[in-house]
């Protein structure tokens, strides 16, 4: 059953692809109906961000920072784990350049997340992919390319669930700083609503045989990885690794013959 | 330069604005160089098979591994509730739904741990 759905929905994006742009904006949309759009849809994101900013918040208000300061953080630097390295490292004293670097190094994975995001966002300005850019997150990235392969979505609506996203990111964190000890640690599991989601959208993504493959041996390398080397370099390593390895065994004759069966 | 206080103050905005610049640079680049232009085709397919490897990438390392440095652990309760957060998403479909679900196990997994 896998199978014979996998062909057709591959048949099936093809072939949306050939009739209109992908990113094609449907003129008779209004802004009210794009903006319910994008605020709904990142409800998961929210949910979750809440969780992990107003733990930020309350950990960068204990090491000496203002809520003014935070805030001004998560609106300029909008990344969670890097946030929180940086307010580490500021605390501990460590210079600029380090700190700028380790961001770098930590915030590098969004590159690949923007390549793939860039396949359904074509022909569009400089201007528009600019503003578009500040808002890709591992989370926003997720939801927004789910969202594209579905259907119905555009990259309009995808800019307002990165923008909702962030303004939950920017407020949660702020309250976090003002008072967030007061509010109960993992109330009703929220701590967990990034994960699930996470593991519902890697669901989502495994559209057949071969991206199954790719993401079983993406996730043993990411582990094996991570046990042995420090940082988060193994994210970038694993998926290139496991991508390109996906590639090969696409184009491989072995792999058509198992394809061919469907 | 002493006291860090006055450092951190001194220097703060410089160095946000160096973190978000660096962050933002390699989330704009591909954006604006790969949307315009022809793609080969392996290319596009490697794209395409990117998301469910990052994905994977991403969560399989923060549910069965833990502490500094990085231990395997496959007791953790993020473990043992993705496992049927995993069995709902698959059976229903549902993003909503699997995250509520998935909230839910995790809570519960909590108060009786």
């Amino acid at each position: 059953m896998s199978s014979g759905l996998k062909t057709r929905v591959n048949k099936g994006f093809l072939f949306t692809e050939q009739v209109k742009p992908v990113n094609s904006e449907e003129k008779n949309v209004s802004w009210t109906a794009i903006i319910k759009d994008g605020v709904v849809g990142a409800w998961p994101i929210c949910l979750g961000y809440l969780a992990i900013g107003l733990a930020f918040g309350v950990i960068a208000q204990k090491a000496g920072f203002s809520p003014m300061e935070i805030g001004l953080m998560s609106l300029l630097v909008y990344a969670g784990s890097a946030q929180f390295i940086g307010i580490s490292m500021l605390s501990a004293g460590a210079g600029s350049i380090p700190i700028i670097i380790t961001t770098f190094t930590i915030n590098l994975r969004h590159m690949l997340m923007s390549s793939s995001l860039s396949t359904f966002m074509r022909n569009l300005g400089t201007g528009k992919l600019s503003l578009f850019a500040y808002g890709v997150t591992d989370e926003s990235f997720a939801l927004n390319i789910v969202k594209f392969r579905e259907g119905d979505w555009d990259w309009r609506r995808a800019l307002v669930l990165n923008q909702t996203s962030n303004l939950a990111w920017i407020i949660s964190t702020v309250a976090g700083g003002l008072g967030g000890r007061f509010i109960p640690a993992g109330a009703f599991g929220i701590d967990y609503a990034l994960v699930a989601m996470f593991v519902c959208l890697l669901v989502f993504q495994l559209r057949g045989r071969l991206y199954a493959i790719v993401a079983i041996i993406a996730g043993i390398l990411a582990v094996t990885l991570s046990l042995l080397i420090p940082g988060n370099s193994y994210i970038i390593i694993a998926s290139v690794s496991a991508a390109t390895l996906g590639v090969f065994l696409k184009r491989s004759k072995l792999f058509a013959w198992t394809e061919r069966k469907s | 330069m002493d006291g860090t206080e006055i450092m951190i103050h001194e220097n703060y905005l410089y160095v946000l604005l160096g973190m978000g610049i660096v962050t933002y640079i390699p989330r704009w680049l591909p954006l604006v160089f790969l949307s315009r232009r022809e793609l080969p085709e392996w290319f596009e397919q490697w794209l395409d098979l990117i998301p469910a490897a990052i994905l994977s990438a991403l969560i399989l390392p923060i549910l069965i591994t833990a502490g500094d440095p990085r231990h395997l652990d496959l007791m953790r309760p993020e473990f043992l509730v993705a496992v049927p957060t995993l069995i709902f998403a698959v059976k229903t479909r549902s993003l909503a739904g699997t995250v509520i679900f998935g909230m839910f196990l995790f809570w519960l997994a909590e108060k009786l741990f």
